[in-house]
């Protein structure tokens, strides 16, 4: 596979026209279309039973496709065993095989392939030494803690050099601290060796850390496929908003169009204006997000800016590096506002939080205003 | 000051500590004891005592030590290469008398018959002719008259052999070995020789099930680990159904089935496959199918919970991997069987070893095991010394059998344990 030989931006994976079900009753997966493109790390991401293991399981050959055909490399694999599509894959289990010791582990995709023993052997201690795991060649899988069980995994799935790689929830059965460590080293042998990764997981932060692009699923369907600043920054509809990171929701109902902007009478008394994304014209219902951190509390209802909201302060909670107030906004009693813990100066001035009260300064029952932006306030659909 | 204060304490309660553990683990120690006291004491009367007598009674010989016990002490000494001294011929005279009187004649007689044929008769004659004590000098002469029998070496060899308290003889036996009258160990005369043909037919038949059963039972086993839950319990309870029939009824159904105006024979004549009927029973074919029958179960539950175990996951990996199905079954999923393989294996040898019922019902002459043999012994002979060396080497040959097993399954153990 040369460069040059593709055109540019070529897709390495195509879904076209994807059904699955499994009953015949329910579609697991709905018409999915789908492009990868070769080099990039994509994470399918969504809650359990979106249909994102079955997309990879599809593609990994473990289920078949109900409907639609699925390209690699612009060659349909739909009918093709999984074992001709030279696909690695990383399980959730590792699915190590406990009798065979790590090398042998690690050369079983090798000699199934009949590749001459001494360049299988070559690659497996280059594998190894990838993998930090040299000294440990002869222990067998049971003998090794999680983190190095994943890494033996991520070797087997790597070293017979395959298109794609596929991982399903790697990192699922670690603890936090060594989770982070192993997305730091995925991420980093996918910018060193150029592969191409399809990674299914539920954690939205894990898919924000790693990922060239993430396709949000929910209900078999990719609600969003983007980078992931721009499903943070610019979600299309209230899921992926809701899905991503945190986010407060106001119901309302949209006054007036105008551009991009919309005025939003909200459930609870009040208006806003914000930045119309996904509402089908006045009159329609909608549900507003605005993101904990892009809002200031501030002492009183006067000042410049559309947006100005009157709060009761239900209680603060300390988290370290910053805080967070709950708020009561128009009716939702759990509005979070993401502040500077107290007695710290380092706002920013051109940031409009810099006027934002501290944790500190909050007690609960207190009356006090909310602020935002119109463009940090999306109006999606209504939930 | 802090530090030795802190060294102080921990050396002065260190000894009582250690008493304390004790003494809290010995309360439930005793506990844990009184609760298996009555299956300990139970297996100890029913199975570790039998166990215990029969391999005594292997090498007890004290029966003409009883009867005959002057004559044991004479022939103490005799070197038996000539025939003995006066001495014991008065002794065996004096004995013979005295077991007369007793009754006790026919108890050395049986076990003297067993190493030589028609000793039996010997000793009867002799007791019958034998008038009284002869006179100091002429017991040799006498007991010679009344048989000449006495004349012989053998005869005399023979009573040393069995002189006791414990002998070879029935373990040389169940070998098909004997003493020769110099006290060599040779092969037993042909017309005796045949438990090592009845041991290697134990054996041979025991395998043959075994491997059937490990034929038959390896798919359905995987059929049973793999199936939805709903179809592998109800192929689960045709798997235990015949455990909870009678081994005889099963054994009498097979020849039901099997016998020439049976139930097969009638159904390929009617189709018209065979003319005459075809011997399925009363041979090596119908013992097997029965003892395959009755103990595939035992082949098929161990398999199951060895392949329970095996995570789907691991074929999926080696099929990612590039593994063809049947490579990724040799390499990856039948090593992993291997544990469920040797326990079944070993569960259905040892049990087909000493099978007796079924090759009983359904065999020919030439296809009864070694409990068959044991069973005559003990009931219909009452040669309780051979039917224990018979049990003996059937026994040590099973020990061996499952040390060799445990070997390898503790080999195996260091493969096994993937956390999943």
């Amino acid at each position: 596979m040369e460069a040059g030989m593709v055109t540019p931006a070529p897709a390495l994976v195509r879904f076209s026209g994807i059904q699955k079900t499994y009953d015949g009753e329910h579609l697991v997966v709905k018409n999915l279309d789908l492009e990868i493109r070769k080099g990039e790390f994509i994470t399918l991401l969504g809650p359990s039973g979106s249909g994102k293991t079955t997309t990879l399981m599809m593609l990994a050959g473990f289920e078949v496709p109900t409907h639609g055909e699925i390209y690699l490399a612009e060659r349909p694999i739909k009918n093709v065993p999984p074992h001709k599509r030279d696909i690695g894959m990383v399980f959730q289990n590792y699915a190590l095989f406990p009798h065979l010791t790590i090398a042998e582990n690690i050369a079983f995709p090798l000699s199934v392939r009949k590749t001459n023993k001494a360049e299988a052997q070559e690659r497996v201690s280059a594998a190894l030494r990838m993998i930090k795991m040299e000294t440990l060649a002869h222990r067998r899988p049971g003998q090794l803690s999680g983190g190095q069980q994943q890494r033996v995994a991520l070797a087997r799935a790597l070293v017979f050099n395959p298109q794609l790689v596929l991982m399903d929830e790697p990192l699922g059965a670690l603890d936090k601290r060594l989770r982070e460590q192993m997305q730091m080293e995925i991420k980093q042998l996918h910018e060193t060796m150029g592969i191409t990764v399809v990674y299914v997981t539920h954690d939205q932060s894990e898919a924000l850390t790693m990922s060239d692009r993430i396709a949000v699923f929910n209900d078999g369907i990719v609600q969003q496929i983007d980078r992931p600043d721009a499903l943070y920054e610019h979600p299309v509809n209230s899921f992926v908003a809701h899905f991503i990171g945190e986010n407060n929701v106001l119901a309302g109902t949209v006054e007036t169009v105008e551009k991009d902007y919309c005025r939003v009478a909200l459930a609870g008394g009040g208006a806003v204006t914000a930045r119309a994304v996904n509402v089908s014209g006045a009159g329609a219902s909608t549900s507003l997000s605005v993101r904990p951190e892009r809002i200031a509390i501030v002492p009183d209802g006067t000042g410049e800016g559309p947006n100005r909201l009157p709060a009761k302060v239900q209680n603060t909670i300390y988290l370290g590096d910053h805080a967070l107030a709950v708020l009561d906004v128009a009716g939702n009693g759990e509005f979070m506002v993401k502040l500077q813990p107290g007695a710290h100066d380092g706002l920013r001035h051109d940031s409009p939080r810099h006027d934002s009260l501290r944790h500190d300064s909050l007690r609960p029952g207190e009356n006090v205003f909310i602020t935002f932006r119109p463009e940090d306030c999306l109006a999606l659909d209504p939930v | 000051m802090t530090d030795a204060l802190l060294t102080g304490a921990n050396a002065s309660t260190e000894v009582p500590l250690k008493r304390r553990l004790r003494r809290a683990e010995r309360t439930r120690q005793v506990k844990a004891l009184a609760l298996v006291l009555p299956l300990l004491l139970f297996l100890l009367f029913t199975f570790a005592g039998p166990i215990a007598g029969m391999l005594w009674r292997a090498v007890d010989d004290r029966e003409v030590r009883q009867v005959l016990p002057q004559t044991i002490a004479a022939l103490a000494n005799w070197d038996g290469r000539d025939l003995p001294d006066e001495k014991a011929f008065a002794a065996l005279a004096s004995d013979i008398l005295a077991a007369r009187a007793t009754g006790t004649i026919a108890i050395a007689a049986k076990r003297l018959n067993y190493a030589l044929n028609g000793f039996r008769t010997i000793l009867t004659s002799t007791s019958r002719n034998l008038k009284a004590q002869p006179e100091p000098g002429t017991a040799r002469e006498t007991l010679g008259k009344i048989n000449p029998a006495w004349r012989e070496r053998t005869t005399w060899t023979t009573i040393k052999d069995a002189s006791g308290p414990m002998t070879g003889f029935y373990l040389l036996a169940a070998l098909d070995l004997t003493r020769n009258v110099d006290g060599a160990i040779v092969a037993a005369s042909p017309d005796q020789a045949i438990y090592r043909d009845v041991f290697a037919r134990t054996f041979l038949i025991s395998l043959s099930v075994t491997a059937l059963c490990l034929i038959l039972g390896f798919p359905v086993a995987y059929l049973l680990a793999t199936l939805p839950p709903g179809r592998s319990n109800l192929l689960m309870i045709f798997v235990l159904l015949p455990f909870w029939t009678s081994l005889l009824v099963r054994t009498c159904a097979w020849i039901v089935l099997l016998q020439s105006k049976g139930v097969v024979n009638d159904s390929l004549h009617w189709l018209g496959i065979i003319d005459e009927p075809l011997r399925l029973i009363y041979n090596r074919f119908g013992v097997c199918v029965a003892m395959t029958h009755v103990l595939l179960p035992f082949m098929i539950l161990p398999l199951y919970s060895g392949m329970k175990a095996i995570s789907p996951a691991y074929m999926r990996a080696a099929a990612s991997l590039g593994a063809p199905p049947v490579t990724a079954f040799l390499r990856i999923y039948l090593p992993q069987t291997l544990p469920g393989i040797g326990a079944g294996s070993l569960l259905v040898f040892i049990l087909a070893l000493g099978y007796y019922i079924t090759p009983a019902l359904v065999g020919g002459a030439a296809d009864q095991m070694i409990s068959y043999f044991i069973a005559l012994y003990t009931t219909e002979t009452a040669n309780w010394g051979l039917a224990s060396a018979l049990g003996a080497v059937l026994l040590l040959a099973t020990v061996l059998l499952a040390l060799v097993y445990g070997k390898l399954v503790q080999g195996q153990q260091v493969t096994g344990g993937m956390k999943n």
